[in-house]
């Protein structure tokens, strides 16, 4: 049975800090001979080599961007929840480690999310002393803003740009770590597997991106900070290079995954337009306090949206939840765009959008702009022109974001929307300690499973990312380092750092000599069909089915028609996608595996199988109150073990919105 | 050029062709070359970089070398991507990088001059692939503010007045794309190290390294060959964040009022 290591001496609200009192310690002169490997550089990972290297350990950091500053948590947009209590409207670190449990669908760990709000109010006063500038009132204190429907406003921000400036506060305390030399940084370099020795994780094989060479680094542990996996799906709103494969490679070596097909889609993002589009570009939830969703009544219309009559559209989710309408949680808005689509009444070229109109709010803002200038019968288009003014302040920049990426007006005209991959809650296994099944082996941020259950809610990706960092492994990774004091480092010619470093050659050998006909971007698209329809916003037991047997169809052409140009040997994107899109591929059979045992709809899961006689999801405490983690037993085989989750404090209750 | 070049409202998509001159080089030690494709059927509908994974699709299907060029995020924050277009870093549209660049942006038949980053500073890895790693090495001399994990006070400890740290965000806003640097007929980084520096200057926290951060940045700027500022403003002009050239008139007094107070 699985540990997760949670201390049971002391009451929920007590562990942490009885963690951090009994943990064992290193001293100075012992950390300065231990040496740390630090995989990715996000909030994860960029907190993780900065706070351990102020500690003293030797730290190696990769990244395969060309710097580290590149992360992906950089194009976060909203904002970082802590239970600051700045406004004095009830917030605490109970109702914070609340929400978090309840927004994830009661499929998340206690004692995990509890240590999250009890660090968070750290996390901010941190980030404001590296500079990072927040937004701030006239009195010269930080501003707040209400996030995801809670009822506090306990979320910080910085514009839209939030992990952006807290990714670069990160970055440059770890930049002033290099400068001290106890970090060394290696940009544009790829793990591409773990090296084990007597059973520990000692080291990675790299992929040097731009002379082709294989390297090997030695680490008394390997901390892997590489984010998320939505890519799997082709169409995310991730970045082109964010992957698996660190964390792939991990779970082959004996890491095991845990809910794997944990995935949140964002309702509120622009649209594909063809077979073309490269990813897709997030639009802020806070559009729906004011559009309103609709789509045609009639099916296929091709009309243009200002030529269809207010009595011929369809305002689908006032219709279906009159109690919260456009404003449901972000499962259930995008589920009800996929079945209006699904069902023939999509918007726009591809018929894969809904309507997000606007026209309402700028009447109505105009109407009170008027009222508040005493123009008394002021003409619609004074009112119009008036609210078009309010909208712009409010929604400016994304409404100009919209426009440089469709060409389109959004005063004038409807914006089109559709939901899109955004998160993966799942992730490697880790105990409470922050380590995977692998001794000396840790996954920090979204990487891991920990914290989200089966939903996250906005503005806690950021949260979770530099509480793992600055604050918990600092603590945990002690435990397991005070018994390492007299491992001395072990040489690079070690024959399991040759095995392994062959395994990988061998590997990318046997990728380039396919020599067959398709592109690796091919064979990525057809998978992220696969998953996108079976696997995606809406699964049943029958279409799961059929994604495994397509997915291992899949893998077969793969194996014998694909086509890398270029050579190993130097800088070759092709080649590096190519590895990537072999573990993508893997990855999804178990996504599809782990969604078939899951008989139940929970957070952003929903099985068709498990649905009240409205439509909504039916959560089964009784049979699936648990962590699926899964181990690796070879060429699709795995073995499912269960964590048991125990609700001590929060007890479950069923989320409903009508 | 604004995105919406005066379409009003809905906009009606087309495809076009356009002949494509790219700078082709095998790696930093050879010499690299224009080389001209033809990419056919572009909806303008499409990113300039989604032009050219259709371009890199065909080549590729074609038994032929794809263009290599740096991209990761595509919606403008990451500042990974880094071509001229048409002699303009990030090409035609203002204060957009080349990933949110859209193919409407052309014209049927046009031809697009693809080129990368012009620098000593950066050189060549591969085609329109650059090193910036100059830029890490700059933030190590002093882009930052030295403060442990663990030892900060409350947040809300020392206030900070509003107009400052709306400037300090302002100047935060660079992405690190090196566009500042492109357009430079001097290949100055001035626009990058004042960004950082006022970013930091502008606030308590930074205060007490403030004087050596400013000369520290600027002796590493210089060794790593990037050029002299002439206050022509290209960097400003080019910039996809709308970095003001203001920033760069701060980093000037707080560089001389480091070197006459410094007692370091």
């Amino acid at each position: 049975m699985l540990d997760a290591k949670i201390p049971q001496e002391v009451p929920l609200d007590n562990k942490w800090t009885y963690y951090k009192g009994h943990c064992k310690l290193v001293n100075p002169a012992n950390k300065r001979r231990l040496e740390v490997i630090v995989v990715g550089t996000g909030l994860a990972g960029a907190s993780a080599a900065a706070a351990l290297g102020e500690l003293g350990y030797q730290v190696k950091a990769f990244c395969f961007q060309d710097s580290p500053r590149r992360a992906h948590s950089i194009a976060a947009q909203g904002g970082i929840n802590a239970a600051k209590n700045y406004q004095n409207d009830g917030d605490s670190v109970f109702r914070l480690f609340y929400d978090t449990i309840k927004g994830g669908d009661y499929r998340a760990r206690e004692a995990n999310v509890h240590r999250l709000a009890e660090v968070s109010t750290n996390i901010i006063d941190q980030c404001v002393a590296q500079g990072v500038p927040f937004a701030r009132e006239y009195g010269g204190l930080l501003s707040n803003r209400s996030f995801g429907g809670t009822q506090v406003q306990r979320t910080f921000y910085a514009a839209g740009q939030t992990g952006q400036q807290l990714l670069i506060g990160a970055y440059q305390a770890m930049e002033r770590q290099v400068a001290l030399g106890n970090v060394k940084m290696y940009s544009r370099h790829e793990m591409l597997d773990v090296v084990m020795i007597d059973g520990k994780a000692r080291g990675i094989i790299c992929r040097n991106l731009v002379t082709g060479k294989l390297e090997r680094f030695f680490g008394h542990a390997v901390l892997l900070c590489t984010g998320g996996y939505g890519n799997v799906f082709y169409l995310s709103t991730n970045a082109m290079g964010c992957n698996v494969t660190a964390i792939w490679k991990a779970h082959k070596k004996g890491a095991w995954f845990g809910n794997p097909c944990f995935t949140q889609i964002h309702p509120t993002c622009i649209p594909v337009t063809g077979d073309h589009q490269s990813k897709l570009t997030l639009m802020s939830e806070s559009l729906r306090n004011d559009g309103r969703i609709w789509v045609p009544k009639k099916q296929g219309d091709n009309r243009k949206p200002n030529e269809i009559p207010e009595e011929e559209r369809d305002y689908y989710l006032e219709r279906r939840y009159p109690a919260f309408g456009n404003l449901v949680p972000r499962d259930v808005a995008s589920r009800a765009a996929k079945e209006r689509c699904d069902a023939g009444y999509g918007v726009g070229t591809s018929k894969q959008a809904v309507y997000l109109d606007y026209a309402d709010a700028i009447k109505r803002y105009g109407k009170i702009e008027a009222g508040k200038q005493a123009m008394e019968n002021a003409d619609e288009a004074t009112i119009i022109l008036l609210g078009k003014e309010v909208v712009k302040e409010k929604y400016g920049n994304l409404f100009d974001m919209y426009e440089k990426i469709t060409g389109e007006n959004p005063y004038e005209v409807p914006m089109r929307i559709y939901p899109a991959v955004h998160y993966t809650m799942g992730g490697l296994w880790v105990d409470y300690e922050l380590m995977t099944t692998v001794p000396g082996l840790y996954c920090l941020g979204e990487a891991n499973f920990s914290d989200h259950g089966a939903n996250r809610l906005g503005a806690s990706a950021l949260m979770q990312g530099l509480a793992d960092g600055y604050f918990v492994i600092p603590y945990t990774m002690g435990n397991y380092m005070s018994a390492e004091i007299r491992t001395k480092a072990i040489s690079t010619d070690h024959p399991a750092f040759e095995e392994t470093e062959k395994a990988v050659a061998d590997r990318i050998n046997q990728l380039m000599n396919i020599k067959g006909k398709q592109t690796v971007e091919s064979f990525h698209k057809r998978l992220g069909k696969i998953m996108w329809n079976k696997c995606g916003m809406a699964r049943n037991a029958e279409g799961l089915k059929q994604a495994i047997s397509e997915i291992q169809q899949l893998k077969k052409d793969f194996w014998s028609d694909l086509r890398i140009p270029g050579e190993i040997n130097e800088m070759n994107p092709e080649l590096d996608k190519a590895g990537r899109v072999a573990d993508f591929i893997e990855l999804g059979e178990l996504m599809c595996m782990d969604a078939l045992q899951r008989n139940e709809s929970c957070g952003g899961h929903f099985r068709e199988e498990s649905q009240t006689p409205e439509g909504e999801a039916d959560r089964k405490d009784d049979e699936f109150a648990y962590v699926s983690s899964w181990e690796f037993k070879g060429e699709n085989q795995w073995e499912l073990h269960k964590e048991e989750l125990k609700f001590e404090v929060a007890k479950p209750s069923k989320r409903s919105y009508k | 050029m604004t995105p919406l070049g005066g379409t009003g409202g809905f906009m009606e998509h087309k495809n076009i062709n356009v002949k494509l001159k790219v700078w082709k080089q095998k790696n930093s030690q050879t010499a690299g070359r224009f080389e001209t494709y033809e990419a056919k059927n572009i909806s303008t509908e499409m990113s300039f970089l989604e032009m050219f994974d259709v371009l890199n699709e065909e080549l590729i299907s074609d038994g032929k070398e794809p263009i290599t060029f740096d991209h990761d995020c595509r919606e403008g924050i990451c500042g990974t991507c880094s071509m001229y277009i048409n002699g303009r870093p990030h090409g035609p549209w203002h204060a957009t990088t080349t990933c949110q660049l859209h193919m409407r942006a052309f014209n049927d038949g046009e031809t697009i001059v693809v080129e990368p980053w012009r620098a000593n500073a950066f050189p060549v890895i591969k085609d329109l692939m650059v090193d910036r790693t100059a830029f890490e090495r700059i933030i190590q001399a002093g882009g930052f503010i030295s403060v442990n994990t663990g030892n900060a006070v409350d947040a809300n400890a020392i206030p900070v007045d509003k107009d400052k740290a709306d400037a300090s965000f302002a100047a935060a806003a660079c992405i690190g794309c090196g566009a500042c640097v492109a357009a430079c007929k001097n290949s100055s980084a001035m626009l990058f190290v004042s960004a950082k520096v006022t970013h930091l200057a502008l606030l308590p926290q930074g205060e007490p390294e403030r004087r050596t951060r400013a000369l520290n940045m600027v002796a590493q700027m210089d060794k790593e060959g990037f050029g002299g500022c002439t206050n022509t403003g290209a960097c400003e002009a080019v910039c996809p964040k709308e970095i003001s050239i203001d920033n760069i008139a701060r980093l000037n007094k707080e560089y001389l009022a480091a070197g006459l107070l410094s007692e370091k």
